[in-house]
């Protein structure tokens, strides 16, 4: 589902490699953590693979396809496969609940029925159905990343992106978002979640990928952490 | 782009121009002002035209023969003369038709003072051509020519006027363009500012479109749809200012100007807002795609 070949990045401004002849294969309905301390590479990893930047070598495929020569009319159908989730929510304080969330379906032009159909499934899915009509403002951490997570699957991608998920939330409204991460895993899609968080990394036993410095220091299988310890 | 997401961008316009409500009254003042100038500048070269071409209607180059001139060679004149490019047409006054003039003119209420020449015609030797022109640049030269040709004795032509016209014309069209590109620029440079803060002001909107999938066109377009509501706006506000000032100069014309009326009148309202209605409107709506098309390719990049 997602593969990369030796693939370095280098900023212009800063010669060291952010990450140096990475190698990675996630496999289709695979549930990862990518670990590693700030600078280990883990954000450049993530633009890489929503097409917000270019490799300085190397390949990237998504879903079977090639991205790194990816035409740049071609990127908004490469992220319509990929959900992505932020630490910081980025959801829109002028509109309410439901409406953040069908913003995600109307900027891909979904018709007025589907829009409907997919919005109430998500939020029934994110468990914020009853505050569809709140502000962001009026909701807690939690139901704001829940709504930031639901917006990122009501296009039903096949692949979701979580850029540290539960760094804004307490250890009970972490657990909430890794049960609603575990369940869309189970229902098919790829989830990809980078993080610093320990705890939960070896709550969910999962595999794990460990960047350093730009290079994959080690690569965990699920269920290994456990074996491990 | 499918039609509910044709009224979903065209309302996000409406929605980014009640965000930015102080750049938007800035940027339709400025259209509107620069609407009004080409309105008004147009609505000027439209009449000076109109007058040009009226004067050039009127001008024409009265040719008078020698007196031993046959009533056959005046003839053959008169087709040569015709035949010429520069010439629209010709007509012919005899010696009769001059003295019949003269006396409507200066024998109205003494007609029996006139009588006395019933048997001598005073304007016997007044034959004449008067020649229209096709273009009012042509006479001097169809005027030279019609002094060497054998059997005309003298040629009258108003050459000042002539080329005065052409002139005011060719000076007028040159300052109004000059005029109208630098506020056509303005325009465009302070519409395009309003957009880039309208783009500012929902950079998170349209970081959250990119990471969705919106397509370059979808982001963009409330933006375009901003700046054509603008332009639009900012022409047809300067329309109805135009359109009460033009009638009130129609006025003024026709009831303070009533003794000159007959040499000097005004465009009809209809035959100036025919030209003038659909050319703000274009001129409107291209400033507004001009300069919000230069905002979004400069600061939204997918």
């Amino acid at each position: 589902m997602i593969r990369l070949e030796n693939v370095t990045k280098t900023y212009d401004d800063n010669k060291t490699h952010a990450l140096d002849h990475v190698n990675i294969n996630i496999k289709k309905g695979e549930f990862v953590f990518i670990v590693g301390d700030s600078g280990a590479g883990k954000s450049t990893l993530f633009k890489l693979l929503i097409k917000e930047l270019q490799p300085t070598s190397g390949d990237i495929y998504v879903n079977g396809k090639c991205i790194t020569r990816l035409r740049r009319r071609k990127i908004p159908m490469l992220r319509r496969d990929i959900g992505v989730v932020f630490q910081d929510f980025r959801l829109l304080k002028d509109r309410n609940v439901y409406e953040n969330i069908a913003f995600a379906q109307r900027a891909i032009s979904a018709p007025p029925s589907q829009i409907k159909k997919n919005v109430a499934e998500v939020l029934t899915l994110a468990g914020i159905s009853e505050k569809y009509r709140s502000f962001p403002d009026q909701l807690s951490g939690g139901e704001q990343q829940r709504v930031a997570l639901a917006r990122a699957l009501v296009n039903k991608p096949k692949i979701l992106l979580a850029d540290e998920p539960t760094g804004n939330l307490d250890p009970g409204n972490s657990q909430i978002i890794m049960d609603i991460l575990e369940e869309v895993n189970r229902r098919g899609t790829t989830v990809v979640v980078v993080t610093h968080n320990h705890e939960i990394v070896r709550q969910m036993n999962k595999r794990v990928i460990n960047l350093k410095n730009g290079i994959v220091v080690n690569d965990i299988r699920e269920g290994g952490l456990a074996s491990e310890r | 782009m499918k039609g509910n997401s044709f009224f979903y961008c065209l309302g996000q316009g409406f929605v980014g121009i009640k965000r930015n409500k102080v750049f938007f009254l800035a940027s339709v003042a400025t259209i509107a002002a620069c609407v009004f100038m080409v309105g008004l500048l147009m609505a000027v070269i439209l009449n000076v035209n109109y007058v040009i071409k009226e004067a050039q209607d009127s001008v024409c180059i009265t040719v008078f023969f020698e007196p031993e001139t046959s009533e056959a060679d005046i003839q053959d004149l008169g087709k040569r003369i015709t035949d010429w490019e520069e010439v629209s047409h010709v007509e012919y006054t005899s010696p009769e038709d001059a003295w019949e003039k003269f006396k409507q003119e200066y024998f109205k209420n003494e007609p029996e003072l006139a009588d006395g020449f019933a048997n001598d015609n005073p304007l016997a030797t007044s034959a004449s051509y008067t020649v229209y022109l096709t273009d009012i640049t042509y006479q001097q030269k169809v005027a030279e020519r019609l002094e060497a040709m054998t059997g005309i004795r003298q040629v009258n032509k108003s050459e000042v006027t002539a080329s005065a016209l052409s002139d005011f014309g060719k000076i007028a069209g040159i300052a109004s363009l000059a005029i109208i590109i630098v506020l056509l620029a303005v325009s465009i440079f302070l519409i395009s500012n309003t957009i880039t803060t309208g783009i500012t002001v929902r950079a998170e909107e349209i970081r959250v479109m990119k990471y969705v999938g919106a397509t370059d066109f979808f982001v963009k377009s409330p933006f375009v749809f901003e700046g054509i509501i603008i332009g639009l706006i900012g022409a047809i506000l300067p329309l109805i200012v135009l359109f009460f000032v033009y009638r009130s100069a129609i006025n003024y014309v026709v009831e303070q100007l009533h003794t000159f009326s007959s040499a000097f009148s005004l465009l009809p309202m209809k035959d100036v807002f025919y030209l003038l209605v659909p050319v703000a409107l274009i001129l409107g709506a291209g400033i507004g795609f001009i300069g919000s098309m230069i905002a979004t390719n400069k600061y939204i990049k997918v």
